[in-house]
């Protein structure tokens, strides 16, 4: 028999797919990579090397900027993880009870804010909060809380923390349907076992559910990190680009668009705005290595 | 069940026909339509005014199109804070409109040094103009002229008269009246004493700091000191308008750090806020939305008798993008622009755009009388950061706009404002002596 012929219906078969991504995805993002290495001298587009990141990392102005915004970005993941993570994880846990009532229903009313636009998310949330016409300060007024009203989304102290909640309000479905599909996954008979031995309750759920939950939970959490530190739309419908108040919400996302497209005075200029994307990819890529490397090969994971 | 599945059934069939039909008719129309004016011009134009879209379209633009035939305008505007950018990278891809609304001074004179804006210099309707009003979009040298001037804008404070007879308050024309109008309405409690919010920023510092500013630096002497360098920006004339405007903190609505510049604009228009720190350019939609009579009173001066100054910016003009296909139509379209018919139009149509044309222009609205009534008793100025000082980075308007915002919420003092603008500004601008 000869050799085994060339499989041909592999390549055809994958063309499409790969020949779109490259297309719409590959070669973009190195193209971004490489416009951050030129510049602009007077009319021509010039080689300059690593020149833009040592203005991005070296010049007061461009790197207080990118600190910032990097300093925001990992507040508004942390609250991410520290909120929304727990309470999708929480509500899973609620959700497959058997003894709950109308789970259905929960499960779509918890869900649907996150099939809604950012747009629609931003600007109704807006208005909710505004000191003008907004039903928040009329809410707490009925319950005798009218002092906690602050116009938290001009506060810079405040504004950060509300968008990034308002951002948990709207995505705390998508744990919630991770976890409660993993949960659904695990045997019965693993269950059983476990009430033979004596675990029920909460402590079936610390010993026995969530060690086999763990590697969805390691999941959500780097989806919430490529989605936090690509964040852009909720901030922008908001705030605006210039993320106010005094750029206490700006985030890489609003600082790339910012520079790249330019803002109200502010001209746009491609190439510092490749900078922050490429140094965005770098941040991005350097937390999923560490997670695919330090913490997923330490994951246990159980066969059924 | 089925009955209902069938009824469905038919009516689309018929829908469907009634659409082919249509489509048919409609097909048929457009292709005869363009028939008829295949040989027309059509000039675009981009501009940043997408508030005034239907005066272009029902009166702008029917009036100029029945005086030349064969040219159509097309008003293409795009959204304000975005303009700058989104016409910088159309023109940088050459799919800008053939007629580009200038910002004043840098921003425009930065596309003719690039090329991309056109010298017009030579258009006979130049001559309608006086050498303040092209100053805006000329050249450093005055030599050439790259756009057509418009418009100008005034600040000052729009007030609610029916609240001012009510509380009994007379027009403000000391800072310290101005002040103790504020506490009578405060302490009445009706309205809101002023009607201001600091998120978006560029209201604090272009109804803020640029309206009440010109009295302490003594409009254009000020100005022009500033850019040669004899003044700095930590002189109590530039610092002390910042202590002036953290006054304001106590007389602004509840909230006012989340206030965005349409809820100024509906606080004071629903009648809610008494006093509302304008530019002239508010005057068309505030016709349109008070219920109520206003009245307009100049930036108040710091001591009775002093001189006032006014904020009298050239806003607007318009030039020919160097890369259009119809420079001749164009060129027909400007030199309209120019004519004082253009500007008898323009002025009524949009009270509060105050016409630069030097042939005077009979205004009927009385709002916009009032505003421009200030030119024969206060001396004009443009605003101080726009001319030769925004050319670098830190752009000295962008910051200016952050700083009033901190000086109105308190979060950064005076002295601190004035130090951090004047180090921005010294870092890349070395007056000429």
């Amino acid at each position: 028999m000869a050799a085994k012929s060339f499989r041909w219906h592999i390549p055809v078969f994958l063309a499409p797919a790969v020949l779109v991504y490259t297309a719409i995805m590959i070669i973009p993002l190195f193209g971004t990579l490489n416009l951050s290495l030129y510049n602009l001298d007077g009319q021509n587009r010039i080689f300059v090397g690593l020149a833009n990141f040592k203005t991005l990392f070296g010049d007061p102005r461009w790197s207080a900027s990118f600190w910032n915004a990097l300093g925001n970005n990992a507040w508004f993941f942390i609250v991410h993880m520290l909120v929304q993570n727990p309470i999708g994880v929480l509500l899973a846990a609620i959700l497959s009870s058997p003894r709950l009532r109308m789970a259905a229903f929960y499960r779509t009313a918890i869900f649907v804010p996150a099939i809604l636009s950012f747009v629609i998310v931003g600007f109704v949330w807006k208005l909710i909060l505004s000191p003008i016409w907004g039903i928040a300060p009329g809410m707490l007024d009925w319950v005798g809380l009218k002092s906690l009203y602050l116009p938290w989304l001009g506060k810079e102290a405040y504004a950060l923390t509300t968008l990034a909640l308002v951002s948990v309000w709207q995505f705390v479905g998508i744990p919630m349907m991770l976890i409660y599909a993993a949960l659904l996954n695990i045997p019965q008979e693993v269950l059983e076992a476990a009430e033979m031995d004596g675990i029920t309750g909460s402590s079936q759920f610390w010993k026995i559910k969530l060690p086999l939950i763990l590697p969805s939970i390691g999941i959500i959490s780097i989806l919430t990190f490529v989605g936090n530190f690509n964040a852009f739309d909720l901030i922008y419908v908001s705030q605006g680009a210039l993320a106010g108040p005094d750029f206490a919400t700006d985030i890489l996302g609003t600082f790339l668009y910012r520079t790249f497209f330019g803002f109200q005075l502010q001209l746009g200029d491609p190439h510092m705005g490749a900078t922050i994307a490429t140094a965005m990819f770098g941040i991005i890529l350097i937390g999923v290595c560490i997670y695919l490397f330090a913490i997923q090969t330490r994951l246990r994971r159980y066969q059924f | 069940m089925t009955a209902n599945k069938k009824t469905t059934g038919t009516t689309k069939t018929s829908m469907t026909n009634t659409g082919k039909t249509l489509r048919i008719a409609f097909l048929t129309s457009t292709m005869l339509a363009g028939m008829a004016h295949a040989e027309d011009v059509t000039l675009n134009i981009e501009s940043w005014r997408n508030d005034d879209l239907t005066i272009w379209q029902e009166q702008l633009i029917p009036a100029f199109e029945a005086g030349h035939p064969g040219i159509k305008i097309n008003f293409a505007p795009s959204a304000p804070a975005e303009y700058n950018a989104v016409l910088n990278s159309k023109l940088d891809a050459g799919s800008a409109g053939d007629l580009i609304t200038c910002r004043p001074f840098d921003a425009s004179l930065d596309l003719y040094n690039k090329g991309q804006i056109t010298d017009l210099t030579s258009l006979a309707a130049m001559a309608n103009f006086s050498s303040v009003a092209k100053s805006a979009w000329q050249t450093d040298d005055g030599a050439a002229t790259f756009c057509m001037p418009m418009a100008s804008v005034i600040h000052g404070f729009i007030y609610n008269k029916d609240a001012f007879d009510a509380l009994g308050i007379a027009v403000p024309t000391t800072e310290d009246e101005f002040f103790a109008a504020l506490d009578k309405i405060k302490a009445d409690g009706t309205y809101i004493p002023m009607a201001m919010g600091t998120n978006d920023q560029w209201e604090a510092a272009t109804m803020g700091y640029q309206n009440i500013g010109p009295n302490y630096w003594k409009g254009e002497e000020g100005r022009l000191a500033l850019i040669k360098g004899e003044q700095k920006l930590t002189d109590p004339d530039w610092v002390t308008p910042y202590a002036t405007l953290a006054r304001w903190k106590d007389y602004l609505g509840d909230g006012f750090e989340a206030q965005t510049y349409p809820d100024s604009q509906n606080l004071f228009t629903l009648g809610r806020a008494a006093i509302y720190p304008a530019g002239s350019w508010e005057i068309a939609g505030f016709n349109a939305q008070a219920g109520f009579k206003m009245g307009a009173f100049a930036p108040p001066v710091v001591k009775a008798g002093d001189e006032c100054y006014i904020s009298d910016h050239t806003d607007i003009g318009m030039g020919i993008n160097a890369k259009s296909a119809h420079p001749e139509e164009a060129k027909a379209f400007l030199e309209w622009v120019g004519s004082p018919e253009f500007a008898t139009l323009y002025a009524n149509a949009l009270p509060g755009f105050f016409s630069l044309n030097s042939t005077p222009v009979a205004m009927k609205d009385p709002l916009a009388q009032e505003f421009v009534s200030w030119r024969d008793k206060c001396k004009s100025t443009i605003r101080s950061t726009y001319q030769i000082l925004s050319r670098g980075t830190p752009n000295l308007e962008n910051e200016t706009w952050n700083a009033s915002a901190a000086a109105i919420k308190g979060t950064e003092t005076p002295e601190a404002i004035g130090a951090r603008l004047e180090a921005g500004l010294a870092s890349w601008y070395k007056p000429t002596k």
